[in-house]
């Protein structure tokens, strides 16, 4: 018995030896919208700065918020502006969130393919959304139920869509939910009758995006402000960030980190 | 002494699930109950909309409710006939060698992670539904009532199985005896003497198809609106739970209307299984087997 306890004390010094402690570590948590970015941003600064450790989990900007309220993550990605109830909340918790914006999204609206539109106003796709239009006859070209496809209520992208184009009215009940923006993506390109938003990074060839308004959404659009679905994207830091994570922020504001931004698809702000 | 302490620890084992049991329903009474002090439990259970996000939120789970008892339904249609004809098959007709290799074969299909079924019917099951049958969408009702069905055959193959394997031989012995056929004895004789456990059976499998999580989140479309069809979108109380509750404020409202929505589902799959154990005791008192 005592032998055990010997051996087992040798293994426990060696395995500490054997792992080593990085440096600092920086946890990161929130929208699935900013998660390509803060991914990819990770990636590349922890290549060029060793022993630095840099997790990434996405879980949605609630999630992200709220961790960093609860003090377990150290920025939180956000596809939205954080709420005065979570702003209160975070006060009372003793922190400071300050938010930094890294990137500009646009929300596309896509459908199929085969679908007949290339364009729609913001108020037919608000009355889609809502439910007042069922059957794309309705609108003039083609026939066919429209099966409306939401991200779920979780996503950063889900509220902005609920507050940009459906201007806080009621989401239709019969809209499916999809997890991620991926798999709206897919469901709208296997579904001929479908039609549903993403952010602009997710916009593929198997699926088409629809010009609002008349605009096209598209990197020059979103950043002058011309296409009506777009929005800032955020970062929070609790407090001014330092050390570390000061320089991870730089970086991502950096022209390089602005360039990873844009070749996630995402438009960036230099 | 060591006796006594050996006899203490299997006792406090035995009693582990007692606690765990008993445990779990305190926190869902607990983490649940608060809700019917915003909404009335008559407004809960039979409200049309469920919008717990929106501002002002709404708490009905009236078409969550609704959409698990017809995806549940519906993979009972599947799996009953499935899972009880397999046994039967497997009983009665199936060579020793047969039986075999067919019977873990079944078995295998229960062990088969539930991720794994949803990833089936999303990506193979819902597309090919869609084009077969002209939907508008496969992600639907029926496409996660085929995909529950086949999960809950095994279940009900298994059970139904064993309770025909334990109908006495001098049952169909008798029945020989006095000149009935084959089929006179299954259906006169062995179906009825096994019948509370294929209930058993039926009811288990009930339990294990309204209880399924990862497969009708993943399968049944997840609209929150009250079914129409077989063909309408879903959203099963267990799939607004696991997608909810990750974005749900801890001690909000929305948090407090998922605990009461899986205290909800506790409940009727608490009742199954009740129903399941009076069926399967009077099956054993029928056939003379200690109560």
């Amino acid at each position: 018995m005592k032998q055990l306890n010997k051996l087992l004390m040798i293994a426990f010094i060696a395995a500490s030896f054997a792992f080593p402690c990085y440096a600092s570590k920086i946890i990161m948590e929130g929208s699935t919208t900013v998660l390509p970015i803060a991914q990819r941003a990770a990636e590349v600064y922890m290549d060029n700065n060793r022993g630095v450790d840099i997790s990434v989990r996405g879980g949605g900007s609630s999630v992200g918020i709220a961790s960093l309220i609860d003090g377990t993550c150290d920025i939180a990605d956000a596809s939205r502006a954080i709420k005065s109830s979570e702003l209160e909340k975070a006060i009372s918790n003793g922190q400071d969130p300050v938010a930094h914006v890294v990137a500009m999204d646009g929300i596309a609206v896509i459908v199929n393919p085969s679908n007949k539109f290339s364009a729609l106003s913001k108020k037919e796709v608000k009355a889609i959304f809502t439910g007042q239009i069922s059957d794309w006859s309705q609108l003039g070209k083609g026939s066919g139920k429209i099966v409306a496809i939401s991200r779920d209520s979780a996503s950063g992208t889900y509220e902005a869509f609920g507050e940009l184009v459906l201007e806080k009215q009621k989401p239709r009940a019969d809209a499916l939910l999809q997890a991620s923006n991926q798999a709206v993506a897919q469901t709208v390109a296997r579904t001929p009758g479908a039609i549903g938003y993403v952010g602009l990074g997710y916009v593929n060839s198997s699926v088409k995006a629809l010009e609002i308004d008349g605009v096209m959404p598209s990197r020059e659009t979103v950043l002058a402000g011309t296409y009506p679905v777009g929005r800032p994207l955020f970062m929070y830091t609790n407090g001014k960030p330092q050390g570390e994570i000061k320089d991870f922020m730089d970086f991502i504001k950096s022209a390089q980190g602005q360039e990873i931004a844009e070749g996630e698809g995402f438009v960036g702000l230099k | 002494m060591k006796e006594r302490i050996i006899k203490w620890f299997f006792t406090v084992l035995a009693f582990a699930s007692l606690v765990f049991l008993v445990g779990i329903i305190i926190v869902l009474f607990k983490e649940g109950m608060p809700i019917f002090k915003t909404v009335s439990v008559q407004e809960f259970l039979f409200g049309k909309s469920w919008y717990p996000t929106f501002v002002p939120a709404e708490f009905g789970i009236l078409p969550l409710l609704l959409a698990s008892l017809w995806v549940s339904m519906g993979a009972m249609l599947i799996c009953v006939p499935l899972g009880v004809g397999s046994a039967l098959y497997l009983n009665e007709i199936a060579s020793p060698r047969q039986k075999s290799l067919l019977k873990p074969l079944v078995e295998i299909l229960a062990s088969i992670p539930s991720i794994v079924y949803g990833f089936f019917g999303m990506v193979i099951l819902a597309p090919f539904l869609q084009d077969l049958l002209h939907l508008p969408i496969g992600l639907c009702a029926f496409t996660a009532s085929l995909v529950l069905g086949i999960m809950a055959t095994p279940t009900v193959c298994s059970i139904a199985e064993d309770a025909l394997s334990y109908v006495p031989r001098a049952f169909k012995e008798a029945s020989f005896a006095v000149g009935a056929n084959r089929w006179q004895t299954l259906v006169k004789v062995t179906i009825p003497a096994a019948g509370s456990g294929i209930s058993t059976a039926i009811i288990l499998g009930m339990s294990r198809a309204i209880g399924e999580t990862m497969t009708v989140l993943m399968v049944a479309g997840g609209a929150a609106a009250i079914p129409r069809s077989f063909f309408d979108p879903v959203r099963p109380m267990t799939a607004a739970i696991a997608s909810e509750m990750g974005e749900a404020p801890m001690g909000g409202e929305h948090y407090h209307a998922l605990f009461a929505i899986a205290l909800i589902l506790f409940l009727i799959t608490f009742v199954f299984n009740i129903i399941a154990e009076i069926a399967s005791r009077r099956y054993r008192i029928k056939l003379g087997l200690s109560g």
